[in-house]
């Protein structure tokens, strides 16, 4: 009897599992520049069950970028979403991890992306539906790149979930340093003129990165810059 | 009864949020204020009276859309309306991949139609806007010519739960006819085989009109997505006469599909795809257009002459 899913992983079996998917023995995952954060955020801070992946009291984590997500399914596959041999068959006709995710077929995950520029936007819509069921418990963390910023429709969205006051709203900009043209002021500064409240970090260091998703912002949604390596 | 679509719509969003809990309004500004001051109306002050179930996100269609996605992503149905323009091509990406990819269901009412507001000029009009929504998976569309028929198909929309389309109009017909969601109306039947007309939601009088003697069947269609080719094929017709009040031969693939066995011909009337660059009222764009009763009388006649 094959064990279909196993979630003793550590940190360190990340590797190995994007090996799985990437069949490069010399891929160097710690150079996913998402990798530390959505480990940081699956193993200590959101509220996750791969077991009841639709309860309604869960954290939701959107990768609106749906960009490189293999540090992402390494990490459900770590924490029991996803099994190996799932991992295996990353890209083929009929498996369920693409090269952008599709929340239709992995279970957890919440959205289909790719196309950038759409998570933030459904994140303030899912907040306002918690709101209205009065569940002041779940949170929900978005993930962009600090080139998905260039995206008008994300400027809809930090304006107006700052005006909603949506608190339990986390947005995550993973920055590169990939945008064409830069963010004068910093990234932080176009959330902070909007009124929400921010943390700017070292995107590797996985003490402040949940330092900074765990703080306290009352009122008002929080942004979390992750500083990496430029791309 | 509803004097107008418009009033329908406040009307039937009042009895929408009343019977379920679960619905929601999403605005980008356009409608906030005839859902606060509906005046007259027997819904009015809809907005204070569900305050928390109206969304208004400001002059922001792409979040307008988003958010409405996000609230259906967590168990509400959501109802987003805008001018047809607003509500559809600009934000059509957050349609296809918030809705229709997401697998979620949602509420799409328009109004405006094709030149509703013609003064106002090209950037207030979406001709085009159910083709677009046609290359979309699963989405009902509905086009109703009178109020009354707006009622039906609204509540119909708002009771289900799939991605519904409704497209609102100023330009209507005199009477309402008693229609159903997803079928044909057969508002006159010719000779078995005769020609078929069919009139797409307020293009019914004007076809009627300029069909008065003619031997042909009259289909109205309320719904044209889905498409009802049964209706079509039981007229037994071979030559069909489609009159659109959106792009003409939006729908010309399904006639062929419902008559992909029967060697058939198609004359396709609507809206011409070009920059009309003319203002004045929606009558003269329906003229300019040739959908005016003479006009369509003179192609009908000239189609079914090419015999």
């Amino acid at each position: 009897m094959t064990l279909l899913r196993q979630t003793d992983y550590s940190y360190e079996d990340l590797g190995k599992l994007m090996t799985l998917m990437t069949g490069d023995e010399k891929h160097s995952f710690s150079a996913t520049s998402t990798l530390d954060v959505v480990w940081t955020l699956y193993d200590s801070v959101m509220n996750v069950d791969s077991s009841r992946p639709d309860d309604p009291a869960r954290d939701r984590f959107l990768l609106s970028k749906g960009h490189g997500p293999m540090a992402y399914y390494a990490v459900l596959a770590a924490k029991g979403f996803l099994t190996t041999d799932q991992l295996k068959s990353w890209g083929g006709f009929d498996s369920i991890l693409g090269y952008h995710p599709d929340g239709e077929l992995i279970p957890g995950v919440e959205l289909g992306t790719g196309s950038l520029g759409h998570g933030l936007g459904i994140g303030v819509g899912m907040m306002m539906g918690l709101r209205l069921r009065k569940q002041d418990k779940p949170r929900v963390f978005c993930l962009m790149g600090d080139a998905e910023l260039d995206e008008g429709s994300n400027h809809e969205a930090i304006a107006v979930a700052a005006r909603f006051g949506l608190e339990q709203l986390t947005a995550i900009v993973i920055d590169n340093t990939s945008a064409s043209y830069d963010w004068p002021g910093g990234i932080a500064s176009r959330f902070e003129n909007e009124g929400w409240s921010s943390a700017t970090i070292d995107g590797r260091n996985r003490e402040d990165i949940k330092t900074a998703l765990t703080q306290s912002h009352p009122g008002v949604p929080h942004v979390v810059v992750a500083k990496v390596e430029a791309k | 009864m509803p004097a107008t679509m418009r009033e329908a719509f406040i009307e039937s969003t009042g009895r929408m949020l009343e019977s379920n809990p679960d619905s929601v309004v999403v605005l980008a500004d356009i409608g906030v204020s005839q859902f606060r001051d509906a005046g007259h109306f027997k819904y009015s002050g809809l907005e204070d009276k569900f305050a928390e179930r109206f969304i208004n996100v400001g002059i922001r269609e792409q979040l307008m859309v988003g958010v409405a996605a996000g609230l259906a992503k967590e168990g509400f149905r959501p109802l987003v309306h805008s001018y047809t323009p607003f509500l559809l091509e600009r934000p059509y990406e957050q349609i296809k991949i918030d809705f229709a990819h997401l697998g979620l269901g949602g509420i799409f009412v328009s109004v405006g139609a094709s030149f509703d507001t013609a003064s106002s000029g090209r950037t207030h009009q979406a001709p085009g806007d159910v083709g677009l929504l046609k290359l979309l998976p699963d989405f009902d569309i509905h086009i109703p010519g009178h109020a009354d028929e707006a009622a039906v198909l609204l509540d119909h929309a708002t009771s289900g739960e799939g991605r519904v389309y409704v497209r609102l109009s100023e330009d209507t017909n005199a009477v309402a006819r008693p229609v159903e969601p997803g079928k044909f109306h057969v508002e006159r039947r010719g000779s078995l085989g005769a020609p078929a007309v069919i009139a797409v939601g307020p293009m019914l009088d004007r076809v009627l009109e300029a069909t008065a003697d003619l031997d042909v069947t009259v289909l109205y269609a309320t719904t044209v997505m889905l498409f009802d080719g049964w209706t079509l094929r039981d007229t037994g017709a071979t030559e069909v006469v489609l009159v659109e009040p959106y792009l003409l031969g939006t729908s010309a693939s399904e006639v062929s599909g419902a008559l992909h066995d029967r060697p058939h011909r198609l004359l396709s009337l609507g809206v011409r795809n070009m920059e009309l660059r003319k203002y004045g009222k929606p009558e003269d764009h329906i003229r300019a257009h040739g959908l005016d009763a003479d006009s369509l009388r003179d192609s009908i006649s000239r189609f079914l002459s090419l015999r």
